[in-house]
């Protein structure tokens, strides 16, 4: 049974990977990135993992791609790009290239670390009928004691983005409009 | 390993019967069709009470008092010509009806419909000799579900409003997508206070911590989460006030133009069944579900009904006080302007449920450290009254600015 989970989900976020890279239609990718967002949670899901997938849908498929979506609507880009212009010389063989090279990585970083694969840390609470909120606990300890200092700096990392955007967005007055 | 396909109903866990599977079977087809029978008179008491409201007399004509009405209709519809845009994009066309009709129903699902939640039997009863709920999944994530499930139901309008290839739609589908995801953000704030006050995020548990009228979640989160999550959450359903979305002095017929026939037909059902899941969800959340009415000890019980029934009995009526209010709302409240919405979302529901949630929890964190409850709450509220006036400072800043720059809004 949990075979066939990862079979589904994993078929569901490599289709969808595939078509962001191969759909001309902008829309249309981001549809498919939709597609992989929720083969994630579903695998998310399958290893008892309830909470996060329950945000990967609400952040990145609820809030994040609506917003590409939104941009690309209102910035009438949703044209069909001819894929056949390089923009960038000499992109796709450079593309390749970087692309092997990462496989590679991963895969020696994957086979350099397989004595370590099998060990178990504490994992994720099963969560009961009497504890549904166990797992959701557990995170929330740890992310608040342990890691409280890097989620917290994160969040103020957030902040300059935010910040940042809204001072290099904002029109230089002595250009602005009727001047 | 069978309990990752039921992961989502965690009754089943251990060994697959028939009869279990036959129970969550028999769940799903009830909800399915409780969902449509009340989306259908949903749709009937809108028209009738406007009618009534109006000095009109409404449908009554096909069955009694007109209740057959939505079926006529949907009967018709069923049967008109199907029609596809020549300029639009043919396969989102065809997907987004679904894209928003299915994720209605999926928020059905976590909604407690019974169960008797008295005496800490905690809603559970016994079919067949199976304890189980009245509801057709308790995921472990509860009311984040719900969330999950209303950001995604925009998909279905914007993408509708896109693959026509017809201008008014596109509008009403940019106007959608702003204004959902925009009170989206108020709605999960909002509902921040009633998971700390709750202390849990099942909704079989949020139900079980509202036992009398002291308990109800808008007692006990102090009444203003309860009001930003009654209008974040109209703002989401795009009902009125707030349907800009499809405003038809404006748009023609907002998002859903170019649609005719079942597809049309999908997206008014999925509306009317978000209303009444909404509804569900916030006698849920603030009013205790399925629980009857009780003050202190003093429980109101309805005589000759088991109490396991009752239970449905209360969430309808409650249910039907807010299905009520949504339609008096669409009755009697004009339209908000575009730039009003997004004032009233960002500058007043946000920052306001942001503040009510940390004056929540600063009384927590005061009760479990032993500190003087009215000195936290009134230090807390000092501190909330000055972030606030910054903000209004900056705000007046911001538009002496633009006015500067010689905008006009």
């Amino acid at each position: 049974m949990e075979l066939f989970v990862f079979v589904v989900a994993a078929a569901m976020v490599l289709a969808g990977a595939l078509g962001v890279v191969t759909r001309s239609n902008p829309v249309h990718a981001a549809m498919s990135l939709v597609l992989t967002l929720f083969g994630i949670a579903v695998m998310f899901v399958s290893h008892n993992a309830h909470f996060l997938a329950a945000v990967q849908v609400i952040v990145y498929a609820g809030a994040i791609v609506v917003l590409f979506l939104f941009v690309i609507m209102l910035l009438g880009v949703d044209k069909a790009e001819d894929l056949s212009v390089e923009p960038i010389t000499n992109q796709r063989p450079l593309a390749a290239i970087i692309g092997v090279g990462i496989s590679a990585i991963v895969i020696a970083a994957i086979i350099s670390s397989r004595a370590g694969l099998g060990a178990s840390g504490e994992g994720v609470n099963e969560t009961t009928i009497d504890s549904p909120d166990a797992n959701i606990r557990q995170l929330a300890r740890v992310i608040f004691s342990d890691n409280v200092f890097a989620f917290e700096i994160t969040s103020v990392l957030l902040l300059v983005a935010v910040v940042g955007t809204v001072v290099m967005a904002r029109k230089n007055k002595s250009v602005g409009i009727g001047k | 390993m069978s309990s990752v396909i039921f992961a989502i109903d965690p009754m089943l866990e251990g060994n697959v019967l028939w009869t279990p599977l036959l129970i969550v079977l028999v769940k799903v087809l009830l909800v399915f069709v409780v969902g449509l029978v009340a989306t259908m008179l949903m749709v009937w008491f809108e028209r009738k009470v406007i009618a009534g409201m109006q000095n009109r007399v409404g449908p009554n004509k096909a069955g009694p008092w007109g209740i057959l009405q939505t079926l006529a209709d949907g009967i018709k519809l069923f049967f008109k010509e199907d029609l596809i845009p020549e300029r639009s994009d043919r396969f989102m066309f065809r997907l987004a009806p679904y894209l928003a009709l299915v994720p209605a129903f999926l928020a059905f699902a976590i909604i407690p419909l019974g169960g008797d939640f008295r005496d800490g039997k905690g809603g559970l009863v016994t079919l067949f000799g199976h304890q189980t709920r009245l509801q057709l999944a308790d995921p472990p994530v509860g009311v984040l579900f719900a969330l999950a499930i209303s950001s995604i139901a925009v998909y279905g309008i914007m993408l509708a409003g896109w693959s026509s290839g017809s201008k008014y739609p596109l509008l009403g589908a940019v106007r959608a997508s702003a204004q959902m995801v925009s009170y989206e953000a108020a709605l999960g704030l909002s509902l921040g206070a009633v998971l700390l006050v709750s202390g849990t995020l099942s909704t079989a548990g949020i139900v079980n911590m509202q036992s009398s009228i002291g308990n109800w979640n808008i007692v006990a989160t102090g009444f203003v989460p309860f009001v930003i999550f009654l209008i974040a959450a109209t703002a989401e359903l795009n009902r009125p006030p707030f349907d800009l979305v499809e405003a038809e002095q404006e748009l023609v017929g907002g998002f859903n133009t170019e649609y005719s026939s079942i597809r049309f037909a999908l997206f008014f059902l999925a509306e009317f069944m978000n209303t009444v899941t909404m509804s569900a969800l916030i006698v849920t959340l603030f009013f205790g579900g399925p629980q009857p009415i009780s003050i202190g000890s003093t429980t109101l019980d309805i005589p000759f009904i088991p109490n396991a029934i009752e239970g449905t009995v209360w969430l309808l009526l409650k249910v039907l006080v807010f299905l009520y209010m949504y339609v008096w709302f669409r009755a009697t409240l004009p339209r908000f302007r575009y730039d009003q919405l997004m004032d009233l979302g960002w500058k007043i529901l946000i920052p306001g449920s942001l503040g009510w949630f940390m004056l929540l929890a600063a009384q927590r964190v005061g009760r479990d450290a032993g500190w003087d409850q009215i000195v936290v709450t009134s230090v807390t509220a000092l501190v909330l009254i000055g972030g606030y006036g910054l903000l209004l400072a900056a705000q007046r800043v911001s538009r002496v600015n633009r006015e500067k720059d010689g905008a006009s809004f």
